[in-house]
């Protein structure tokens, strides 16, 4: 069995209670970190390697040492915690069966950035786990770990939860910072960066749920161990959504550096593919990622397996790789039709832009519209090169990163499946009834033999 | 383009609700008591379905803000009701996992069983429906929530949304 450091005590009855969670060694981490200074605890942070679990995988250690000090003004942690990349749920699972790894988390991260008062940002459909939240704070304020002079030292901390309204821009940080000061979710333009002028334009960290709770066990058992754990740049241990067409659909944590065929295959994990079907494609790290063939998910380019790592999952570019992002992993069976599921999530993009620049306000409603026609058999040849250049105007053209986590589904998904494409175009009626199925898009890649040049 | 409907009713906010504000603003710095327009309007529309104008200008009344800055929050987030809805709102996920297992097919069964097509309400007021984007709980579709409290029901087919809507019809 692989290690667990989030997910350990996950099957023990009552885990959600301060109770049960303080008898297993909750709380170990906040009555460690409060006898050490804040740079000390920043400095484990950094030791351990952690990297950001939202999506974007900067070092979590780096961003907080960015994070600017001066005399006399606030300064806040938020934890982001408006998961809403399709294909991602670890958070809404971390928060339902274990809402105080995160408190405690939050406790420590606080104390390291010396933030007063702090806030996570749920987002507004999940109003159970709001509460579970708000009943987690409670029972952690009574038995003196919030609030004032926390366990004696001194140092004094109030947590908040702030609902979200359903915006799926909201988990841009600086979306999410104009929406916590009660504004529509429109990100800023950087710099200025969070961590000298974030909420209330006072310095800021805004971290995922998965990695403040990540710090808890970091702070137990140093960062040297933490960094022990996974492989290479890709330290410790990820929650992986998994969902799609598996046997065993859920969230599961594996230490990083597990192979892919693994992942999908073995019963520890996704337990294989549903209903004995065969794995055409997967978005390996949330909706935002290129999707893969089956073949590329589970080998490299030359033929090495690929891992699960930030690093061997990106190996490639974005020619035969993808992304961690997430660990939104999302498998499509044989009967799957790619040019579909690019459109459903074109509708997404589309849905979810604020607006704000118009190449990805304008461009996803042409992406979405382009691709509804060549699924519903009437797109023409020429559809597939316009989304492509659609594609390309918008990437790199927007304040935030929607506009690129727009495009790049789409550019992907024609990069790898053309044929299936063109034969929207080709047989648009056929098309209608059935789907293009598996092709090759699972053929074998053959290991290529490295020869050393004398 | 989100149409906000027109109506001069006005609005009392419940002694409760008022008290309930009164708690949400003291989590913000003084001066910064805006950042609290999101939970109220949370907790305005779990009371009355949805939000009006005279909801709103109340609202705004009571942050000491100006009405269009409520307005515009309330039209930028997919949660706010500008318009009555029934009072069961059926909000089914409708993004690509869930349509991997099946949740396209669950949203015509939906229309169906409840003879109204989407963002319309039942005659007998009690049901409205809509597809909604991601609700990240990709790994138990097709999933649906119901508000005020968004109860979340995960993994079904057509059977089990007939027993929610029998369930709900009986409540």
């Amino acid at each position: 069995m692989a290690r667990k450091l989030l997910l350990e005590h996950i099957n023990v009855p009552g885990i959600h209670t301060f109770d049960v969670y303080r008898q297993k060694g909750g709380y170990r981490a906040v009555e460690k970190a409060l006898k050490m200074t804040s740079e000390e605890v920043v400095e484990e942070v950094k030791k351990s390697g952690l990297r950001g679990r939202g999506g974007a995988g900067f070092p979590t250690g780096m961003k907080w040492s960015f994070l600017a000090k001066p005399e006399g003004v606030a300064r806040y942690l938020v934890c982001n915690a408006d998961e809403s990349e399709p294909g991602t749920f670890k958070d809404r699972y971390l928060m339902t069966h274990i809402p105080h790894a995160l408190i405690e988390g939050m406790i420590v991260a606080s104390f390291a950035l010396g933030a007063k008062t702090s806030y996570i940002y749920v987002r507004g459909e999940m109003m159970p786990q709001i509460r579970i939240l708000e009943r987690a704070i409670a029972e952690a304020k009574n038995a003196g770990f919030l609030g004032k002079n926390i366990l004696g030292t001194g140092y004094d901390l109030e947590l908040y939860v702030q609902p979200g309204g359903g915006a799926y821009i909201c988990g841009e940080e600086t979306a999410l910072l104009e929406s916590l000061e009660g504004k529509r979710g429109n990100p800023r333009i950087k710099p200025p960066f969070p961590a000298i002028a974030g909420l209330y334009g006072c310095p800021t960290v805004v971290n995922n749920v998965e990695s403040i709770a990540a710090v808890v066990p970091i702070i137990n058992d140093g960062g040297e161990e933490y960094a022990k754990i996974g492989i290479g740049r890709s330290t410790g241990t990820k929650l992986i959504s998994a969902s799609g067409n598996l046997v065993k659909p859920g969230v599961y944590e594996i230490e990083l550096g597990l192979p892919v065929e693994e992942f999908i295959y073995s019963d520890e994990y996704c337990g294989g593919i549903a209903n004995g079907k065969r794995l055409k494609a997967t978005v390996a790290g949330g909706s935002s990622v290129p999707v893969l063939p089956a073949n590329l998910t589970l080998k490299l380019a030359n033929g090495d397996p690929r891992l699960m790592s930030y690093e061997s999952l990106s190996e490639g570019g974005f020619t035969t790789g993808t992304m961690m992002g997430s660990g939104g992993f999302i498998a499509f069976d044989e009967d799957q039709c790619i040019v579909r599921n690019t459109w459903n999530f074109a509708r997404f993009y589309h849905h979810e832009s604020c607006g704000q620049c118009s190449p990805c306000r304008e461009g996803t409603g042409w992406m979405e519209k382009v691709l509804h026609r060549l699924e519903y058999g009437h797109g023409k040849m020429s559809d597939i090169d316009l989304l492509v250049n659609v594609a390309k105007n918008i990437e790199g053209n927007t304040i935030c990163p929607l506009g690129d986590a727009a495009a790049w589904p789409v550019a992907s998904a024609i990069r790898h499946f053309r044929d299936e494409f063109e034969w929207h175009v080709k047989e648009p009626l056929k098309s209608l009834e059935t789907n293009y199925g598996l092709a090759d898009y699972a053929k074998p890649i053959v290991k290529t033999e490295v020869t050393t040049e004398n | 383009m989100l149409k906000v409907e027109e109506t001069q009713q006005p609005v009392e906010f419940s002694s409760a609700l008022v008290l309930k504000f009164d708690d949400i603003v003291t989590r913000y710095p003084e001066g910064k008591q805006k950042s609290a327009l999101l939970p109220l309007l949370h907790e305005v529309q779990a009371e009355l379905g949805w939000l009006s104008p005279a909801a709103m200008d109340k609202v705004a009344e009571y942050l000491d803000i100006l009405p269009i800055e409520v307005y515009e929050v309330a039209s930028f987030y997919s949660m706010y009701f500008l318009r009555p809805q029934g009072k069961f709102v059926l909000e089914v996920c409708r993004t690509g996992p869930c349509c991997l297992v099946g949740a396209e097919k669950l949203m015509g069964h939906i229309e169906e069983t409840l003879g109204v097509k989407e963002g319309e309400v039942t005659t007998d007021g009690l049901f409205s429906w809509r597809g909604v984007e991601c609700l990240a709980a990709c790994g138990f579709g097709p999933v649906l929530q119901i508000g005020p409290e968004y109860t979340f029901y995960e993994n079904l087919d057509e059977q089990k949304v007939d027993q929610l809507i029998q369930d709900l019809r009986n409540k």
